[in-house]
């Protein structure tokens, strides 16, 4: 087994072009279960910590670039209020030791349908960018996941950064497991809603192959908003309109019954998440009118 | 691989660890530290809750690797040669150690919580615990550690004149 340790973004390219089994490891919270396992013995490792640029940010024409290497807990203290639903998921990750190391470019590696950085991404439609010594593209969120812990990334590629505006309006982030910590989710969903825009976004996790969307509800929601002025009138929304914003939500997922839920309780708990979500964001909407 | 790193402050090297070995194998079996405990090898229950460069991980979860050149503190790092650690002397006093296999972990979690917050609530408390997993006491006397410990290193210290503050 060899272990490689690039310093530079262009070194690791390198790296990977010449070593393309090599698995990548920033906070290892994934690759180390698998190895102390041994569930799987790659022939290298790839230690992306030592490259610095890649646990840096910043704002570039009002979008935020953030690398790869940037821990749930730097998420939480240095941009949580630009990024508030993805900051409310990354407290929901694991414990204080686990938000230490983990990154949300080994989440996106990792491509679990249950990461809980997913559905914020998704929400508000984030990019992920991916490098190779032969160049670098940009993908939107929701074609990078293809499968369960599958995702459009090839080989010789490595994750440097996803890009995303910072919040245009209120977001949330809801999870349901079994303890407030150290637990993946049964499922979880969020919600950015950008009145500049007239736009709804979700993100609904561990309840399909890979972390979805609902287009249909946003539609929906987005429709409703608009037909009533409620944009600008920021009036409370109907019953009967969150009820079936919720009954969308829940129909876009595709869950199944597994050791951690049905797929019966995983669409409920959606819906109710889903339903309740919109009023606390829709609150936070008329509360800063 | 050959992994040099400096260990509560001293210089170490461990040759010949095999490649996958985990920051924690390395100190348990390389560096004679069985401080760290090795409980679920997969970050869900703190046993082996170490500082990595002043921030708090699971060592189990650390390639060995990863640690090269960096600085890392283990609970043996804490007491002053027999002296314990205010916080260890607060988990004895509480009762808050039973088997004891735990205690390590939640010592040195409980460092870096009181390092930030010198004095939390039950609910930080709480929070700043829940990767550290016991399964004897139940979590109680864990907690009054914890108040008791935060209480300890806010009083005055005896003879050095400055008063109040923490003294981690």
């Amino acid at each position: 087994m060899e272990f490689l340790q690039p310093t530079t973004w262009t070194e690791a390219l390198a790296m990977k072009a010449a070593h393309p089994d090599a698995i990548p490891i920033a906070g290892g919270t994934d690759v180390m279960v698998e190895i102390n396992f041994d569930r799987h013995r790659p022939p290298a490792f790839l230690d992306l910590t030592r490259i610095a640029e890649l646990s840096e940010w910043g704002l570039d024409n009002g979008v935020l670039r953030v690398g790869a290497g940037v821990t749930y807990t730097q998420l939480i203290d240095e941009l949580g209020d630009r990024l508030p639903g993805l900051a409310k998921a990354s407290r929901t990750v694991g414990s204080p030791q686990i938000r230490n190391r983990g990154t949300v470019g080994g989440n996106l590696g990792s491509a679990s349908p249950a990461g809980d950085a997913h559905p914020p991404l998704l929400a508000s439609r984030a990019i992920v960018e991916l490098a190779s010594s032969a160049g670098t593209r940009r993908l939107p969120m929701h074609e990078f996941f293809v499968g369960p812990k599958r995702s459009a990334m090839r080989k010789d590629e490595l994750i440097r950064a996803f890009l995303v505006a910072p919040a245009q309006g209120p977001q949330q982030f809801s999870k349901v497991g079994t303890r407030n910590a150290m637990v993946i989710a049964v499922c979880s969903f969020a919600l950015a809603i950008e009145p500049d825009r007239r736009r709804v976004g979700t993100g609904i996790g561990s309840a399909a192959p890979t972390p979805v969307t609902a287009p249909e509800a946003e539609r929906f929601l987005e429709g409703v908003l608009g037909e009533h002025d409620l944009w600008q009138t920021r009036a409370p929304v109907a019953e009967s309109a969150l009820l079936r914003f919720g009954e969308l939500v829940a129909a876009a997922a595709r869950p199944i019954d597994d050791v951690r839920g049905t797929a019966a309780y995983r669409r409920h708990a959606l819906a109710v998440m889903a339903r309740r979500s919109f009023v606390w964001a829709w609150n936070e909407y008329r509360a800063a009118a | 691989m050959r992994i040099a790193c400096t260990v509560n402050g001293t210089p170490r090297v461990a040759e010949d660890v095999w490649e996958g070995t985990s920051l924690l194998g390395v100190l348990r079996e390389h560096m004679d530290l069985p401080g760290s405990k090795n409980a679920c090898e997969q970050g869900e229950c703190g046993s082996c809750s170490v500082y990595l460069d002043g921030r708090l991980v699971c060592a189990c979860l650390v390639l060995g690797g990863q640690a090269q050149g960096r600085e890392v503190i283990t609970v043996e790092g804490l007491a002053s040669g027999e002296v314990l650690h205010p916080v260890q002397e607060a988990f004895l006093e509480a009762g808050a150690v039973q088997c004891g296999f735990c205690t390590p972990g939640l010592v040195v979690a409980t460092h870096d919580l009181l390092t930030r917050t010198p004095q939390p609530t039950t609910v930080e408390i709480r929070e700043a615990l829940a990767g550290n997993i016991c399964r004897c006491t139940g979590y109680v006397k864990i907690i009054d550690a914890v108040h008791l410990a935060a209480k300890r290193l806010t009083l005055p210290r005896e003879g050095d004149g400055k008063g109040g503050g923490p003294r981690l």
